[in-house]
């Protein structure tokens, strides 16, 4: 009887487990990233610790297909060439299932990135492991870490995604002003509409 | 001559207004409005489905929606599928996809550039990827953030605000 118990027990805790990883949930600010090992669209692997010099990262999650993160395209590379050279590089995800969305299909990324004129790693999460840790929901998603990797702002890159010229509030701007001078980033959460990352029904 | 070019310019009015009446047969709100529509104190059923032309999921699952509509159109049901399409797509991209598919249930267009702000308004728990639904029946809600993968998962989500 006390065996049953604790199988019964133990089969509910990993009930319960299952349930709390099969969630949305994911980092929250204040949260310490873990670092990750993908591949970039120059098939070179590519991960955080890569950066020695970096004060912090601008990791973002978009894709080709999105118009939402077509919007933001240009503003990704601005924010890239502005914040680099200061020590916080945009480090570009493409966290949907290319047999899903197959224009996010890793060619796809390599001639988006391209095109464009990517001046960022556009990394491949291949096998949908890292945009489910950090809690990504839809492109655009942001997640600003300092050096120790903690995350400081998650959000959208600004206020204004179908008009860039009635931008009011750069959130993502802000959010590196702030940390570089020691403070905590105000708003540190902010919302978007996106589209929603691409994955396999169960 | 003054009365000629006005006669002209009544004329061109009453034109641009009988064609513009027949492109686009929806209406277009700021969030406040949008809201008026379903949170507005009446027992209908509400069935607010956020969606856009540009994305799979959202058209993949209108179908179930207005299967719903249609089979609960009789009752006290009310389907909005509100397009997030942008502004400047709606002419090129909402109009021709609502002409093409002739959609029975009710489409509006919101436009509200303040996401930021509405998104939690809608439901605090949305993170503002499409799709997204809400169904409000007096003062409960209930709040989907995915598309629904047939209609009877829409008729299990909104029993529990019967």
């Amino acid at each position: 009887m006390k065996n049953l118990v604790t199988v019964v027990m133990a089969l509910l805790m990993g009930f319960t487990l299952a349930f709390a990883n099969g969630g949305p949930s994911g980092y929250e600010v204040g949260d310490k990233a873990e670092d990750f090992k993908l591949k970039n669209i120059d098939g070179k692997m590519v991960s955080l610790s890569d950066f020695k010099e970096a004060k912090g990262f601008i990791v973002i999650f978009t894709c080709n297909h999105c118009p939402y993160a077509k919007l933001y395209e240009d503003r990704i590379i601005e924010l890239n060439n502005k914040y680099a050279p200061k020590g916080y590089p945009v480090i570009a995800i493409n966290p949907n299932d290319p047999e899903v969305q197959p224009e996010d299909s890793f060619d796809k990324m390599q001639m988006r990135a391209k095109e464009k004129g990517f001046t960022f790693p556009y990394l491949f999460d291949d096998g949908q492991t890292v945009y489910p840790k950090f809690g990504a929901t839809r492109t655009p998603h942001v997640y600003l870490l300092d050096k120790s990797l903690t995350v400081r702002y998650i959000g959208a890159i600004d206020d204004s995604p179908q008009d860039a010229d009635a931008v009011q509030v750069k959130y993502v701007e802000n959010a590196i002003n702030a940390i570089s001078k020691g403070k905590n980033p105000e708003p540190a959460e902010t919302k978007a509409i996106g589209c929603s990352i691409k994955y396999k029904r169960s | 001559m003054v009365k000629l070019l006005f006669s002209l310019t009544l004329a061109g009015l009453v034109f641009t207004t009988a064609f513009t009446q027949k492109e686009k047969d929806f209406r277009t709100y700021d969030f406040e409005g949008l809201e008026q529509r379903f949170r507005n104190g009446n027992d209908t059923l509400y069935v607010v489905n956020f969606w856009a032309t540009w994305c799979k999921p959202c058209v993949e699952e209108l179908p179930y929606l207005e299967a719903f509509h249609e089979k609960y159109k009789s009752d006290k049901v009310k389907v909005l599928l509100v397009s997030l399409d942008f502004k400047k797509h709606v002419d090129s991209k909402l109009i021709p996809f609502l002409e093409k598919h002739k959609l029975k249930a009710e489409v509006v267009h919101l436009d509200d550039p303040k996401a930021h702000i509405w998104i939690d308004l809608v439901d605090p728990s949305w993170s503002g990827a499409i799709p997204a639904t809400i169904a409000r029946k007096g003062k409960n809600e209930n709040f989907h953030e995915g598309s629904f993968p047939d209609m009877k998962s829409i008729e299990a989500f909104v029993n529990v605000l019967l």
